[in-house]
């Protein structure tokens, strides 16, 4: 090995936290001992917690023991079965009968690789204690911690939305009880009615997933309310994902039943009317309303101070996913900022790999490996067609960017679009599978 | 497919190299961002091919015809334009080396039966062991998902991906019917 700069750093940095976990370890003995609200007091072995069970904590968790079976890994989620967010919209389109496609939960995971499974709410971290609080008030204490909350929304930006707004007009962007709620809206819908999806500026949870919507909407449409139209109000200047590919099928599929808006950020809501109000100024008034709110890091990660200056969303280190702004505190998938990776599923899968690899790399003192990571993403634009995007990334320049030369998404002339509809199905198994298994 | 005494050491040679002092990037590190889509000890299936102890010859073939546009793709062309040949080496490694991963699939008993002699008679020469093994760049065909095989011969059929010369010999003497019950047969293999 030369022993570059980097490289140097690198072992420098491996270096203090072998010091800084012997610490760590004393101190949070002292907390055990002397706290009667702690939770699973931790012995002498290392302990990773891992805050959420979804597409990158399932994964960070089983990585960080199949990695290092000696260190204890504790994963706390608020949910005993956890619903997909991709694939969803097959839900919404009338595509798939139940959300039982979508649904995993947590029993194999744990047992397959000793991950220890604590249902609860985490209301609190402290990042100089070393300790999350849950819900009930209990703490856990950590040598190291991943963060994988997802994402949370601004409605406060959003003049007139309340607690009951997303139960007339539902997000349907975290999957579950909302998913139902809009399609049983759709489903309860007279044909000649208008359905309105309204989308955030970009970076928001899954770019191409407002598009896929309207498109499976506008399938379901065409075939069951011929008279009926979805309408897209796009926040953002031009479609975001996928762009020849969507604006293709709507032109080719879907001209009586979609309409897309692009420009339209919505700032006002009102549900009993079922209203939006772009900029203040322009009412657009549907029959079913898919109001998607802007979005930020999970509510915990904002909480533990773990986002930027831009308020939104967490600045970490592109080697081991580390928190730029806590040290010992890792963030992946959603709610990290991953230089130009998408805010997708795929993406926290493979991110979760990479913060796993590294941090036991780190806490046993080890070498780091450089980041090599993908994003693979279908969006169903038929009951039989789909189409995808691929990227690559590696760090270049100090930054998670695509590698030239490569990635991109299907063909124009929908040449893959069948095989990649079979694909896709088989892709949202998988991942489940490793998730769960 | 390289003889086991060859693989072990390759495998022995790179197990000692990824923790110490590797160079970035590691097969591992490559590797787990395949495991989504390919599953982490096999398929599971219904489509996505299994690549888990499959030859590293078939993998590093594979991915260089899909780099260069000569096999045909879904997402794969795109993927493999990232990666250089000493990586596709790594990726290869690692796979091969993983459990061979058995299947379960709902398949026509009359067409396992057929597949069975007909695979025999044309194409044990290259898919050998019942495809367990295969001869350099023959991929390992057992077990794999049955879709996957027929989507693969769907484009050898429609010449969008181009059959090894030998292989295309046999191939245009068979029916559908018969190509189907060979696919079948292997999917079965245990």
């Amino acid at each position: 090995m030369t022993l570059d700069r980097r490289n140097f750093i690198k072992l420098l940095g491996g270096a203090s936290t072998v010091a800084m976990a012997g610490v760590a370890s004393v101190a949070s003995a002292a907390v055990a001992a002397g706290s009667a609200s702690e939770v699973m007091p931790k012995g002498k072995q290392r302990r990773v917690v891992v805050i959420g069970g979804g597409y990158g904590g399932t994964i960070a968790a089983k990585y960080v023991r199949m990695l290092d079976s000696t260190i204890e890994v504790v994963m706390i989620e608020r949910n005993k079965q956890y619903v997909s967010c991709p694939f969803s919209n097959y839900y919404i389109g009338g595509l798939m009968k139940d959300l039982s496609p979508l649904t995993i939960s947590y029993d194999k995971l744990a047992k397959n690789h000793g991950i220890k499974m604590v249902y609860a709410d985490v209301t609190a971290i402290d990042p100089a204690a070393k300790t999350v609080t849950m819900g009930d008030g209990k703490t856990i204490s950590y040598d190291r911690l991943i963060v994988s909350p997802g994402v949370d929304f601004r409605t406060e930006e959003i003049e007139g939305y309340n607690d009951q707004t997303s139960l007339l007009m539902p997000h349907a962007w975290k999957a579950g009880e909302q998913t139902i709620l809009l399609r049983k809206q759709l489903e309860a819908m007279a044909d000649g009615g208008n359905v309105i999806i309204s989308m955030p500026l970009v970076p928001y949870r899954c770019p191409p997933g407002p598009y896929e919507r309207a498109s499976l909407i506008a399938n379901y449409l065409k075939t069951n309310k011929p008279k009926s139209k979805v309408m897209l109000l796009d926040a953002n200047a031009d479609v975001v994902a996928k762009k020849p590919l969507f604006t293709k099928a709507w032109n080719t599929y879907y001209k009586d039943n979609m309409v897309y808006i692009p420009g339209k950020k919505v700032t006002k809501v009102d549900a009993a009317t079922k209203t939006v109000t772009v900029e203040g100024i322009e009412d657009f008034k549907g029959d079913v309303v898919n109001f998607i709110p802007p979005q930020r890091a999970g509510r915990i990660a904002v909480a533990a101070g773990l986002v930027g200056p831009d308020k939104n969303w967490c600045p970490v280190d592109t080697v081991s996913f580390e928190s730029k702004i806590h040290k010992d505190i890792h963030v992946i998938g959603d709610s990290a900022a991953a230089g130009a990776m998408p805010k997708s599923g795929y993406s926290a899968n493979t991110e979760a790999k990479v913060c796993a690899t590294n941090l036991v790399a780190l806490m046993n003192g080890k070498e780091t490996v450089d980041l090599s990571t993908l994003n693979v993403c279908y969006s169903a634009i038929s009951d039989h067609e789909s189409i995808s995007v691929a990227f690559v990334y590696k760090v270049i320049d100090g930054k998670i960017a695509a590698v030239p030369n490569s990635g991109g998404i299907s063909p124009v002339d929908f040449s893959t679009t069948q095989h990649e509809h079979i694909y896709a199905e088989s892709w949202l198994k998988n991942i489940l599978t490793e998730m769960s298994t | 497919m390289m003889k086991w005494s060859k693989r072990i050491l390759v495998s022995g040679v790179l197990a000692f190299s990824a923790n110490a002092y590797a160079m970035p990037p590691t097969p591992e590190m490559l590797t787990f961002g395949c495991l989504g889509c390919h599953g982490g000890a096999g398929s599971a299936g219904p489509s996505m091919p299994t690549l888990a102890n499959q030859s590293k010859e078939a993998i590093v073939d594979a991915m260089k015809k899909f780099k260069s546009g000569e096999r045909p793709a879904t997402v794969m062309g795109r993927v493999a334009k990232a990666y250089t040949d000493e990586e596709f080496a790594l990726m290869g490694d690692f796979f091969s080396k993983q459990k061979f991963h058995v299947t379960s699939q709902t398949l026509k008993k009359a067409d396992i039966k057929k597949g069975a002699e007909l695979a025999k008679k044309n194409c044990s020469r290259c898919h050998m062991e019942n495809g367990k093994e295969g001869k350099d760049e023959a991929p390992v065909m057992a077990s794999q998902w049955l879709p996957y095989l027929q989507i693969q011969m769907e484009l050898y059929s429609t010449e969008k991906r181009k059959m090894p010369e030998k292989m295309a010999d046999k191939v245009k003497k068979l029916s559908k019917e018969e190509l189907d019950a060979i696919l079948t047969f292997y999917a079965n293999v245990k």
